[in-house]
């Protein structure tokens, strides 16, 4: 029961992405091919809104539900950061869809999602096998 | 109301509703938005194999695979029960370019059938576009710790220089995969 709230919001997460046309292929295709002004606008006023959202919950020093001070880590810099980010963009431009689109067309019944989902736990898979002989 | 939520959604209503997906999950649960770590989760619940990367207390991250389940759910919800028109209305341009340089006819659903159909898998054109194109996702994201969600929103929104690299980095393959290997390939 404690998961609920979760399970909400990922509905609605998943709503969102899906009448936003944001896990179409074809929408990713016109977004790289700088076609149209929709994918930048959706990623775009997400960044600016959330932006805001954390600096209103910083100043206020919000706290969760459960009363707990909210944390926000850092991210350090690694190489991985780069070659990764090339490399799961490669796949982007290949899948049109990153991983919550992926989830999101397997709900709406897409069974290429299905197969795709299967080659990306075996891409995470294989990453945490080799993880020490990559460069970082 | 019940035919404005029919129709696509605007990015203008859907971008600043993703934006919030930020908050809603710091202040409900002190979790930060990211999609790509459950694929992690699966991986160290189901088949871990010693390796240290999956040996740790997935338990706890439970909630992020309880969340994706969400994104499934709703992507039902969103296509089925909501409507959703028999094409996405991408630019015209783009259909043209889709066209000349992918050979592409169909442009119905939300993925072209002719390139992501199961029976593909029978030919180089379904292994390239689901098998490898989800090994290229499922490999970048974990080696770049974070995907869209993670990064471009969750970590630009804190502004993370770090993000702002792997945003790059993302943009980067994206556009040398659609720009000069497409054209290699057909």
């Amino acid at each position: 029961m404690k998961y609920f709230k979760y399970l909400v919001l990922g509905t609605l997460f998943g709503i969102i992405l899906t009448k936003s046309e944001v896990i179409s292929w074809f929408r990713i295709q016109e977004m790289f091919r700088f076609q149209a002004f929709h994918m930048y606008g959706v990623i775009g006023s997400a960044i600016v809104v959330g932006m805001i959202s954390i600096q209103l919950i910083k100043r206020n020093r919000l706290k969760s539900i459960s009363g707990e001070e909210i944390k926000l880590s850092d991210k350090k810099f690694n190489h991985g950061i780069w070659i990764g980010g090339f490399i799961f963009g490669l796949g982007w431009a290949i899948t049109g869809a990153c991983p919550g689109p992926l989830f999101a067309q397997l709900g709406s019944g897409v069974g290429a999602a299905a197969v795709m989902i299967l080659a990306a736990l075996a891409g995470t898979w294989t990453y945490s096998a080799l993880r020490e002989k990559l460069p970082y | 109301m019940l035919e404005l939520l029919q129709k696509p959604w605007p990015w203008y209503v859907a971008g600043p509703l993703i934006g919030l997906t930020v908050p809603a999950l710091l202040l409900i649960g002190n979790k930060a938005l990211g999609i790509s770590s459950s694929l992690r989760h699966v991986c160290a619940a189901c088949v871990p194999a010693g390796i240290p990367f999956l040996t740790y207390n997935w338990r706890a991250e439970i909630w992020n695979l309880v969340f994706v389940l969400g994104v499934a759910l709703g992507g039902f919800i969103g296509y089925r029960l909501m409507g959703y028109p028999d094409m996405v209305g991408i630019s015209p341009e783009t259909i043209q370019d889709l066209k000349t340089e992918l050979h592409l006819t169909d442009f119905s659903g939300l993925l072209p059938r002719e390139l992501f159909s199961l029976d593909n898998l029978a030919n180089w054109k379904g292994w390239f576009f689901m098998v490898f194109g989800g090994f290229l996702v499922g490999f970048g994201t974990r080696y770049a710790g974070g995907c869209t969600s993670g990064h471009a929103i969750s970590g630009l929104s804190n502004l993370q220089w770090v993000s702002l690299v792997a945003v790059i980095g993302f943009f980067a393959g994206g556009l040398l995969m659609t720009w000069v290997i497409y054209p290699m390939l057909f």
